[in-house]
């Protein structure tokens, strides 16, 4: 049963791969992409990665839909027909493929206990993980406690990615670099009442999704979440209030120099908690020094706090890269710019409800 | 019980072809739209009925998670789609309109 | 008492997956753009609450709450999405009987039936 519902998810992957690759038009294609990532993280269930199909569905199916159309916001909508066709590209990747498939036929059966990755350190954690840390969620323990390391090393990378980002994009508009002073308040004009329905609802469910976020956050050691999950679905959130109320209503709520510190208050914690453990004589991120006569509570705390680290960072993040792609003013970038290609060639913003009536 | 379970996938996976052929074929973007906002519904049901299948119901966070992400997912769309960009604020654009 | 639980979940699992490949078969029979979001929108209003509900039948207290929880989700996101997409495309001009049938026997091009979303004020591609 399992196998015929893999089998058919595969199937529907390959189909919508062909599908995006064969787009011409950026938008379809962004949402297809939508679509992908939703398979994906089917797949990821089936196969009993329910972690990991948390993290792909709360990235694939909110923030990255959204940061695709803010750059297609800033680029052309299509794209432009090749001039060449890439025989030698294709050879060389069909070539490529071939040798990755001729190397899996020699892998071990998917499963197999004599296989090398389960005969090796992942039997130790299976075996001792309910004795040394005491959690329900072995992967959680293995994260942030055998591999606290590598979650560091992971934290890292988030946080370059997003100053990285914050620095690429903000070049040359000085209101957006980071530590730039905020910019002067807009007029407070008339409130316009579009979207009633669409506001009552946003409404209605933001308390229940930061609520949730926070949910995610503490439940992580019983079952499936963490900080990388509850950050990415905090800032959902917050990107849900910016989609109705435009990106200075978030700004005025979470204002962005703030938030760029938080970026790095979350990579402190993580540190610091290891600097804690090195201060009071054990190895670094060696959770036991916190609370020497009873090992396993000192592994709870030291996750709690590390995945604390994790949540805000991810969360800060995220919120800074949405700030940055959302906020920057939209410009022609080509002179032959095509009109959004929706229906029929109709133009950014110019049909009104009378106009349209007029027409049919 | 677990053949119901099986029925229910298979029939919420046909339904996820169709609505995958209809964001395949679909002549307008809004056609699109309407097969992913489907496609995310079913996908929330797959996974609900997928760990009533395999016996663990905790993966209905997931669930919770997919239908409120869609949503954002499906208004960023709407957005882009009426402004051509995610950065009309609601006070700005009350003086812009003429 | 479990047997009747049993048997409602049965039915209503099967009867919500009926509605979700019957609304799957209308998004890709219906002749429009509107008619379509119809058949979308029973596959995620009776066809989640049909699989939904008959799961809370078989289910421990906390999780049928969990279940329903998820079910007032997708009630009222996307409800609010399937509204939000009409009045969008109503704005841009799209009207009932904008398009015909796809007709997937034989291969003649319908009349009307062209790609608008490639059409151009006269430009070539």
């Amino acid at each position: 049963m399992e196998l015929l519902i893999t089998v058919t998810l595969f199937a529907f992957l390959i189909w919508m791969a062909v599908v995006i690759g064969r787009q011409r038009d950026l938008f379809s294609a962004s949402m297809l992409t939508g679509i992908f990532s939703l398979i994906c993280a089917g797949l990821f269930t089936v196969m009993d990665a329910v972690d990991v199909a948390f993290t792909e569905a709360a990235v694939g199916a909110g923030i990255s839909t959204v940061l695709f159309l803010a750059t297609l916001a800033l680029t052309d909508e299509r794209e432009r027909r090749p001039e060449h066709t890439p025989l030698a590209a294709i050879g060389v990747v069909a070539l490529t493929g071939a040798a990755l498939v001729y190397g899996t036929l020699d892998m071990p059966a998917y499963g197999d206990p004599s296989a090398p990755v389960h005969t090796g350190v992942a039997r130790h954690y299976m075996e001792r993980s309910w004795d040394e840390i005491g959690l329900p969620n072995i992967v959680t323990g293995v994260l942030a406690s055998y591999r606290g390391f590598d979650t560091f090393g992971e934290l890292g990378v988030i946080f370059t990615a997003g100053i990285g980002v914050s620095l690429l994009l903000s070049a040359g508009t000085p209101e957006l670099t980071p530590g730039a002073p905020p910019p002067p308040p807009k007029s407070r004009a008339p409130y316009v009442r579009e979207m009633p329905i669409l506001r009552t609802v946003s409404k209605a469910l933001m308390p229940y999704i930061l609520l949730f976020a926070l949910y995610v956050q503490a439940h992580g050691d019983f079952g499936p979440g963490g900080g990388f999950q509850a950050g990415v679905i905090f800032t959902a959130a917050l990107i849900l209030y910016g989609l109705i109320w435009g990106p200075s209503a978030v700004e005025a709520f979470a204002r962005r120099r703030l938030v760029e510190r938080a970026t790095a208050v979350g990579l402190l914690i993580y540190g610091g908690v290891g600097v804690t453990t090195l201060t009071l004589g054990h190895s670094f991120l060696d959770y036991s020094a916190l609370s020497p006569e009873h090992p396993q509570h000192g592994q709870h705390w030291g996750i709690f706090v590390v995945e604390l680290g994790v949540g805000i960072t991810v969360s800060a993040v995220m919120l800074v890269i949405y700030y940055v792609f959302a906020s920057r003013p939209k410009k022609d970038v080509s002179p032959m710019r095509q009109p959004l290609p929706l229906l029929g060639g109709a133009c950014v913003g110019d049909v009104s409800t009378e106009d349209a009536e007029a027409d049919s | 019980m677990n053949l119901v379970f099986g029925a229910a996938a298979m029939g919420l996976l046909v339904t996820m072809a169709l609505a995958m052929f209809r964001a395949t074929v679909g002549p307008s973007a809004y056609d699109r739209i309407s097969a992913l906002n489907a496609f995310g519904t079913k996908t929330v049901l797959l996974i609900a009925v997928l760990g009533f299948l395999s016996g663990r119901p905790e993966w209905l966070d997931l669930a919770l998670v997919y239908g409120l992400c869609n949503f954002v997912g499906t208004l960023a769309v709407l957005r882009f789609s009426k402004y051509g960009s995610l950065a009309k604020d609601e006070l700005a654009s009350a003086e812009d309109e003429p | 008492m479990s047997a009747v639980l049993d048997a409602l979940c049965v039915v209503f699992l099967l009867g919500g997956t009926l509605f979700t490949v019957i609304g799957g078969i209308g998004m890709i029979r219906l002749p429009s753009f509107y008619t379509r979001c119809h058949a979308a929108g029973m596959t995620d209003s009776a066809g989640a609450a049909g699989v939904l509900l008959g799961l809370c039948f078989v289910a421990e207290p906390l999780v049928a709450v969990k279940l329903l929880s998820v079910l007032a989700f997708i009630w009222l996101t996307s409800v609010a999405s399937t509204h939000a997409l009409v009045k969008a495309a109503y704005a841009r001009g799209l009207r009932f009987y904008d398009e015909q049938p796809i007709d997937l026997t034989n291969k003649r091009p319908q009349p009307g039936a062209e790609d608008r979303t490639h059409k151009r004020s006269g430009e070539e591609e």
